[in-house]
């Protein structure tokens, strides 16, 4: 057995620790790519969402390095996302691909179909071990989580532009190397120490800008089109309002450990605008874009894969959430044809906007 | 002065107007729908709905604002779900969400939450807090929709019978008992083809284009998921290996699963929509069960604000004449 499963942005190092932690052998797909991209969109209906299309195109590539097993979340809806595993395994029987998939997600009757799958992952191995699986994996998103607080708050601040990504870069190569929760610490307080040497303005003030919108694509650089580092380029604070550890607490977990906090108090921002919940993130949207108002924020950037319903429903309301608040939004929808010169030309034109507003200049209204 | 309830004659109205209409009416509430569409309506819609939306959503903004100013309340009701474990489409979730925080001058919203995802014991609660609006009392409200429910029964027993929804109102208009007068609406056609997708596609003329009765003109008989008994639907759609948890996306799977098995039926149309979420999967997963079948011709249409009738017409006219020489070369 040889398992495979879906990009997205830092996850395969976590998932790759548990199952290689339980002696499974892992097959990581090549890093998403245009190759990637493209090979999904063939293979996929044209309206599916585009986190659906790229799981397709790092399945085929999982396959020509060998993977024969998928292991993956699931749902039960209301966004497409619940029924992801259903559609790519009849799109990759018709490929002639004789992958078994093993899916992660609420059982339909009895907790014992959860258990039977992984199961099935895990062999006969004893629940302590997985368990130590799972602390290490948990460990290392943590720990993948505070870097990219670092990286966000330096690249609009380092002298030297570029440090803080290479920094960056080995940190987290060093805690997909780690073995054990104990080296995964070290890791961290070593970028720790190298993030901290790093020389910057900590006196600058930034403008900041908070990323609120769908999970795959704010978590997956290659599908964003870089959209954090370009911001931090053009001397923009970032934070993200979905970490790595919450998508895995909820998804690989099933939401054992406690809910996340942020999320509540975001729901419960949105009410006003979005009064139940729509599915995927949509009123998560709304409600840290209320939340990043409060907080102090001068802007707010929405990333949505086109199609997706969840995220339709908070850009409809968003405008007139920025309106009420007072705090430009952008929303930004990608799709396997966005080109990184556009987007760069809108966050340019937007970060504009924003450094105007922020000195007080008359006439900028949203 | 009665008051004037709107209904926007878009997304569930071919579903529930019935319903929806008898027990406003029990209760003394005058009903308006909005005008059958037009490009007008369709325009405005577009407008004000967000570029990334589906052709029905932004229908549906066109509709509500077609009935501002002539009406004193507009049903936008919350369709979160209407059968245990399964929902609408997101889109239905935050529907009036998106209407209130983009339409002006809007009349007071009914909006309460139809939610049976996991009981039924909700329901009326919910109908009960929109039948106090118009009566203060609560038997009133009680026989209203036990009328209602009675109508809607009627309904669909009618769509069952083939009966398509604009005729199935009309009979129900009429009030008399229609069934034996209409039950035999197509007569004398040398093909059956059936034409799957969501009831606010395939029976709103101008959005379909007159699908229906372009095929009745070419001599198809046609079939819609509306007429395929629940029953059957369930059966056909436990096929998945999973449980739908879109109620529309399974009414259409099974029936389209149900169709391919038909000996009787020469053809399969799939109608979907711009944008839409659910047909991107439904649609993948009954083409690729119809492909490799490779017993039943398959004709896949997505229809946008614009789409061409030169196109349609074009394509349908292919598709019925490959299936009539398929018929020939047997
Ligand atoms: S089911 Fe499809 S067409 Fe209907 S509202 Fe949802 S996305 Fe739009």
């Amino acid at each position: 057995m040889k398992v495979t499963f879906p990009h997205m942005g830092n996850m395969y190092i976590c998932v790759k620790a548990l199952l290689e932690d339980m002696g499974v052998e892992v097959v990581v797909p090549p890093q998403t790519s245009k190759r990637t991209i493209s090979l999904g969109t063939r293979n996929s209906p044209e309206f599916a969402c585009l986190p659906m299309k790229v799981n397709i195109g790092n399945f085929i590539e999982a396959h020509e390095l060998g993977a024969d097993t998928i292991i993956m979340a699931g749902g039960v809806g209301p966004c497409r996302f619940g029924y992801y595993a259903q559609v790519q395994r009849e799109i990759l029987k018709d490929l002639g691909y004789d992958y078994k998939m093993v899916v992660l997600e609420p059982p339909e009757k009895h907790i014992s179909e959860l258990l039977g799958n992984i199961r099935y992952v895990t062999g006969n191995k004893s629940w302590f071990r997985v368990i130590k699986a799972l602390r290490l994996a948990w460990y290392k998103a943590r720990a993948l989580d505070e870097l990219e607080v670092w990286v966000h708050r330096l690249r609009p601040r380092e002298y030297q532009k570029g440090e803080a990504d290479r920094v960056y870069g080995q940190a987290i190569r060093d805690i997909d190397q780690a073995k054990s929760c104990r080296e995964v610490l070290g890791a961290a307080a070593k970028a720790g120490q190298k993030f901290g040497e790093i020389q910057a303005d900590w006196t600058k003030k930034c403008l900041k800008i908070g990323l609120v919108g769908e999970i795959f694509v704010v978590l997956e650089p290659f599908a964003n089109l870089n959209v954090e580092k370009h911001l931090g380029e053009l001397g923009v604070e970032v934070e993200r309002s979905i970490y790595l550890s919450e998508w895995i607490n909820e998804h690989l977990f099933m939401g054992l450990l406690r809910k996340v906090k942020s999320s509540k108090e975001a729901r419960k921002s949105a009410r006003p605008y979005i009064n139940h919940t729509v599915g995927g993130h949509g009123q998560d949207t709304i409600g840290h874009t209320v939340l990043y108002k409060q907080e102090g924020f001068d802007g707010v950037v929405q990333l949505a894969p086109f199609t997706c319903m969840p995220e339709i429903v908070a850009q409809s309301v968003l405008p007139k959430v920025s309106r009420d608040y007072n705090i430009p939004t952008l929303s930004l929808v990608v799709d396997e044809h966005a080109g990184e010169a556009g987007v760069m030309t809108r966050l340019e034109a937007f970060v504009d906007l924003l450094t105007r507003k922020a000195e007080g200049k008359e006439g900028v209204n949203l | 002065m009665k008051k004037r309830v709107g209904i926007p004659r878009a997304l569930l109205y071919y579903t529930y107007y019935p319903l929806w209409r008898e027990f406003f009416t029990s209760l003394g509430a005058e009903v308006v729908v909005s005008s059958p569409t037009t490009k007008g309506i369709l325009n405005q819609g577009v407008k004000k709905a967000v570029d990334e939306a589906c052709l029905p959503v932004k229908l549906y903004y066109g509709h509500v604002m077609d009935l501002i100013g002539k009406v004193d309340y507009l049903f936008l009701p919350r369709m979160v779900s209407v059968e245990a474990k399964t929902y609408i489409c997101p889109k239905f979730l935050g529907l009036p969400d998106m209407i209130r925080h983009n339409v002006d001058n809007l009349p007071t919203l009914i909006d309460v939450n139809i939610n049976r995802h996991k009981n039924d014991n909700q329901l009326y609660g919910a109908v009960y807090q929109v039948g106090k609006m118009f009566s203060a009392n609560p038997y009133n409200i009680y026989a209203a929709f036990n009328r209602a429910i009675k109508v809607q029964n009627r309904y669909e027993t009618l769509l069952q019978q083939g009966i398509l929804p604009f005729e199935a109102l009309s009979v129900l208009e009429r009030g008399d008992g229609g069934d034996k007068e209409t039950a035999t609406p197509q007569q004398g056609k040398d093909l059956t083809i059936a034409l799957v997708g969501h009831p606010y596609n395939i029976y709103d003329n101008y959005i379909s284009m007159n699908l229906i009765e372009k095929l009745k003109t070419m001599g198809a008989m046609v079939m819609t998921p509306e007429a395929v008994a629940p029953e059957v639907v369930e059966g056909e759609a436990n096929k998945l290996p999973k449980k739908m948890f879109w109620n529309m996306g399974k009414k259409m799977v099974g029936s389209a699963f149900h169709f391919l098995n038909r000996p009787d039926v020469d053809g399969i149309i799939h109608l979907a929509a711009f944008g839409c979420g659910p047909d991107s999967f439904t649609g993948e997963l009954v083409e690729r069960e119809v492909r490799r079948k490779k017993t039943v011709p398959f004709l896949n249409l997505t229809i946008d604000e614009h789409t061409g009738e030169a196109g349609i017409v074009t394509r349908l006219e292919a598709f019925v004449d490959m299936i009539r020489w398929k018929a020939v070369s047997q």
